[in-house]
């Protein structure tokens, strides 16, 4: 059965074009895996969508690594 | 209400992506991936009078109406040199009407709330015959020294006759009072008893979040629609939105529903026109011949404020 990282790792792939093997906790999702600060809001509000959450501005604000978001996701799902 | 006739006017000086790098950091990579503009219209030895006025002439030519049958002008507009008298008041004279009229600024969603002051009117007994002018200039309230709004924005202006008839079918309109994500200040005239005097600056925008609140408003005031009068989305032919930035054109695409082709875009060659995006956008339309009688229409607009508006129609000749 598929994680909440499985799903946000495929999701993060499917929005920013990279291979799911290049997606690793260690990456910049803006710096290494190339996300613009609107590719960024797009991918917020797809696992918003996915997921039913809502994230607060303070908490996307904070994300700046795959393993960050994968942390935010942990915090808005369990 | 129907429409019977459309115009639309652009000013003379085409700006590309690679003009605005000659003197802005910024280049058509960054432009283009990020909002889906590779061009604009900017006014330069026209004023936004003379756009408005070719606009209304040219719409009231195709309806085949005489100025003077027209019962009452409404007219969209952010800001203008003027403000006060009113836009309407000004381009009345040169349009040869001789109606009442008023202006009305709802941002970048004037055009979907002025449809429903018309649809109101013509219901109530006001008018039979209502002309719309959106006409604005953004360009003339953005910070020409930096890129983040400059490049986003365009001068045009869009018309519409409306008269009676049974195509315009739903409306909705959505407020979020939120002035911090976007608005444009203006200094007045300072009095000698004024201990807060605030000196104007031009257009703020906060892009991320006035790009989440666009989208998810502008998407919730679809579905609406859609769910009250039992439509989906395949049974709709042309979502026509609001122009200010292809992704968030995409975003509300993504959720709604449908093909790229039912969400036709003119923001590639004139930039965000404020109000006047879905006008120009609908006359482009007509001249081409795409609208067809009996074509379910949704029209989305979102703005500063926050404000959104939404209508369906279904297309009568």
């Amino acid at each position: 059965m598929a994680t909440i990282q499985d799903k946000t790792k495929a999701l993060v792939s499917s929005k920013l074009k990279v291979a799911e093997s290049e997606i690793t906790e260690d990456k910049s999702l803006f710096n290494d895996l190339g996300a613009d600060s609107l590719d960024f809001v797009e991918l917020s509000m797809l696992l918003e969508r996915e997921f039913n959450v809502k994230f607060t501005e303070a908490d996307t604000a904070n994300v700046k690594t795959v393993g960050d978001l994968y942390q935010l996701m942990e915090k808005y799902t369990k | 209400m129907k429409i019977i006739g459309t115009g639309s006017a652009l000013p003379a000086l085409e700006v590309t992506n690679e003009d605005l790098a000659k003197f802005l950091d910024t280049s058509d990579e960054w432009i283009t991936t990020r909002t889906g503009i590779q061009a604009r219209h900017l006014l330069s030895t026209e004023d936004l009078y003379d756009i408005a006025v070719e606009a209304a002439n040219k719409a009231i030519k195709v309806s085949g109406l005489r100025p003077d049958q027209i019962d009452f002008l409404l007219v969209s507009n952010v800001a203008n040199r003027h403000v006060t008298p009113g836009l309407s008041c000004i381009i009345q004279k040169r349009i040869g009407v001789t109606c009442a009229g008023l202006d009305i600024n709802v941002a970048c969603a004037g055009f979907v709330n002025a449809l429903m002051l018309a649809d109101g009117m013509m219901k109530a007994g006001h008018a039979k015959n209502i002309l719309i002018v959106c006409a604005e200039e953004p360009t003339k309230y953005c910070n020409w020294k930096e890129r983040d709004c400059s490049v986003l924005f365009g001068d045009g202006a869009g018309a519409v006759v409306l008269t009676e008839g049974n195509a315009f079918k739903d409306v909705k309109l959505t407020m979020i009072s939120d002035r911090d994500v976007l608005y444009y200040e203006r200094g007045m005239e300072p009095t000698p008893f004024e201990e807060k005097y605030i000196v104007g600056q031009p257009l703020v925008m906060k892009g991320k979040e006035l790009f989440r609140v666009a989208v998810s408003e502008s998407a919730k005031d679809i579905q609406t629609l859609l769910k009250r009068n039992d439509l989906q989305h395949d049974d709709i032919d042309w979502f026509m939105l609001h122009q200010a930035n292809k992704r968030i054109i995409e975003g509300i695409r993504n959720i709604v529903g449908g093909p790229c082709a039912k969400y036709p875009t003119i923001i590639e060659k004139y930039g965000n026109t404020s109000s006047a995006s879905i006008p120009i956008m609908l006359d482009e339309m007509m001249a081409d011949n795409k609208i067809k009688a009996g074509d379910k229409i949704v029209m989305s607009a979102f703005g500063a404020g926050f404000v959104s508006a939404a209508c369906l129609w279904e297309w009568e000749f």
